[in-house]
């Protein structure tokens, strides 16, 4: 059927039928200096005129050569991590490349299979017992993660979360303003400034009750919390435990199923470590599993494991009775599809590491942190931030501004990291910064050798 | 033809009350587990919350849809019947005998403004064409 347009007829009875003159009073939001049509112009009058498929090639090209290839010690939410050849090249065959969970799901049996693995593979990472088919990215799983604590605990019947400082300020700043129209507030909980961790003798004070308690592992600032004794001081009093996590990092460290006595409740992320590379700010991909307790409150696309009339093994879409197609308002969310090539990747990339792969990463992250902070350090001027140990990124102190010297890094081609100032104005001259096992010794060297350079200036 | 049983009360929204002394035991009924499917799972409230008559207390979840249980009447949760937990079904073969929970019921008034067998009857017929 082909794309038939609105009609001038349609267009004046839809806007008579709002009470509105015409389409560009629609825009009349929008302050008039962010807007294109100046004076008679319509707009988007301002938008050149279309290239030849050359001349776009040519353009991107010369775009792209702007951007460099710096060396990479950023961190801060997005890492680079060696993604096998072969993870984009399966992804991208004509079988799987697609953004979307399939119209005609059960029609699609390889794609819901291939969830069906992801989900197995996040619910091992994590220990947890399900996991959903994913979200849109870290932060947005994040507010996913609220909701659901508060639909699920019945208990506390609080609005409240209780969320540290050393959370990611974009997952915060993100889900606040998914949650606040339902009336959900975040506390914010401050954060030890010797160690860059939540003190837990800095809980008991806490008042009033919560419906959770989120705890970021690794921390923004790369350092390990002491899950153990928050798990088990948030369900003392009643609130759900939603850990944040970095799932390159669960390789090694303790799965938030075993947190404490009884574990995490519900864990979310972001899963752009595992496969997806780093480009212009996307995309990305969240993760999100949970207890089977609280598997009805969970939203977005869950695939299932059953058998046919014949008994066959077959995919199907799972427990979809509380989603808005179904249920409208009452849904558990507005999320009704997911990330599926971002997935689609994250499979491949996770079945091709192994689980002995993973943890090979993630322990060469850490000790090349280890050495880069070390040698950082050895330069006159720079030390540590803080004194709790921490998995692939760390923060340290500088005499000067740290956006005067990640400028003058840029210039020699090296993203030297991430300044904390307008985050975390408290801590001074505090830069984050982030090393991979993508990073050799010469890579490291190099890092401190300009850095010493760029100080001594 | 559903099953209304003559010695029970109805809403319009299809939940069932028994009612003793100041008990009332509340379910849902033949025509809306009819409606609704395979009965997949059931949300039963806490003990000793309250409800206002006409709150949202409950939910149950067919493999068709989920949908929301209203109280019947104003009133505290005494009990809730655990074992739909594991037997979900039983509110399909036997809805009668498949209560969700126990009201204390706060407001006798209320009671006169439940249906009768025959009213509900006839919201169910109507509702079925």
């Amino acid at each position: 059927m082909p794309f038939v347009p609105h009609t001038e007829n349609d267009i004046r009875n839809m806007l008579e039928a709002i009470g509105v003159e015409s389409i560009d009073e629609l825009f009349d939001e929008i302050p008039k200096n962010l807007r294109h049509d100046l004076g008679d112009k319509k707009p988007l009058a301002l938008v050149p005129e279309g290239l030849p498929e050359s001349g776009v090639a040519r353009l991107m090209r010369d775009r792209a050569n702007q951007d460099g290839t710096p060396l990479c010690f950023m961190g801060a939410g997005a890492y680079e991590h060696h993604i096998p050849a072969a993870v984009w090249e399966i992804t991208t065959r004509g079988e799987f490349y697609s953004a979307y969970t399939p119209y005609q799901a059960e029609a699609s049996q390889g794609t819901l299979q291939l969830l069906y693995e992801f989900q197995t593979m996040m619910a091992s990472l994590t220990g947890m017992d399900v996991s959903n088919g994913s979200l849109y990215d870290g932060a947005s799983s994040l507010a996913e993660a609220v909701l659901m604590a508060v639909r699920a605990n019945r208990k506390s019947k609080s609005k409240r979360i209780l969320v540290p400082r050393t959370t990611h300020p974009h997952y915060r700043k993100t889900a606040h303003t998914i949650v606040k129209n339902q009336g959900i507030t975040l506390e914010e909980l401050d954060y030890d400034q010797q160690g860059g961790h939540i003190d837990p003798a800095s809980l008991s004070d806490e008042p009033g009750d919560f419906a959770a308690l989120v705890i970021p592992y690794p921390n923004f600032f790369g350092v390990l919390e002491e899950v153990d004794v928050l798990t088990d001081w948030a369900h003392q009093h009643g609130a759900l435990v939603i850990a944040v996590v970095n799932p390159m990092a669960l390789g090694l460290l303790k799965s938030p199923a075993q947190w404490g006595e009884t574990g995490a409740d519900i864990v979310c992320g972001e899963g752009q470590p595992l496969g997806v590379p780093m480009a212009s700010g996307g995309p990305y991909y969240g993760l999100m599993c949970c207890k089977q307790a609280l598997v009805r409150q969970m939203p977005g696309r869950i695939v299932g494991r059953t058998v046919d009339l014949d008994g066959k093994p077959g995919y199907t879409l799972t427990l979809q009775a509380r989603e808005q197609h179904i249920r409208r308002s009452k849904a558990t969310s507005n999320i009704c599809t997911n990330q599926g090539l971002m997935v689609t990747a994250s499979t491949i990339h996770m079945a091709l590491m192994g689980a002995e792969g993973l943890k090979r990463v993630a322990a060469q992250s850490h000790a090349n942190k280890q050495q880069l902070v070390e040698k950082l350090t050895a330069i006159d001027g720079v030390t540590n931030t803080f004194n709790r140990p921490s998995f692939h990124e760390a923060v340290i102190q500088l005499e000067r501004s740290p956006a005067e010297v990640l400028s003058a890094l840029a210039e020699s081609d090296i993203l030297g990291g991430y300044s904390l100032v307008e985050d975390y104005p408290e801590l001074g001259n505090a830069l984050l910064v982030c090393a991979t096992e993508t990073k050799n010794n010469d890579d490291l060297e190099h890092y401190a050798e300009q850095l010493q350079q760029v100080l001594s200036k | 033809m559903s099953n209304v049983p003559a010695e029970l009360k109805y809403t319009k929204s299809h939940e069932w009350v028994s009612v003793d002394g100041d008990i009332a035991t509340v379910g849902i009924t033949d025509h809306a587990q009819d409606l609704l499917g395979d009965m997949v799972f059931i949300e039963l409230p806490e003990v000793s919350t309250s409800f206002e008559k006409g709150d949202d207390c409950a939910v149950v979840e067919s493999v068709k849809a989920a949908s929301d249980v209203y109280s019947p009447l104003s009133g505290e949760v005494l009990e809730v019947n655990d074992t739909l937990a594991e037997t979900p079904e039983a509110v399909n073969s036997d809805p009668y005998g498949s209560w969700l929970f126990k009201l204390k019921i706060s407001d006798a008034s209320q009671l006169d403004e439940m249906l009768d067998a025959a009213s509900y009857s006839g919201v169910a017929a109507d509702d079925s064409h």
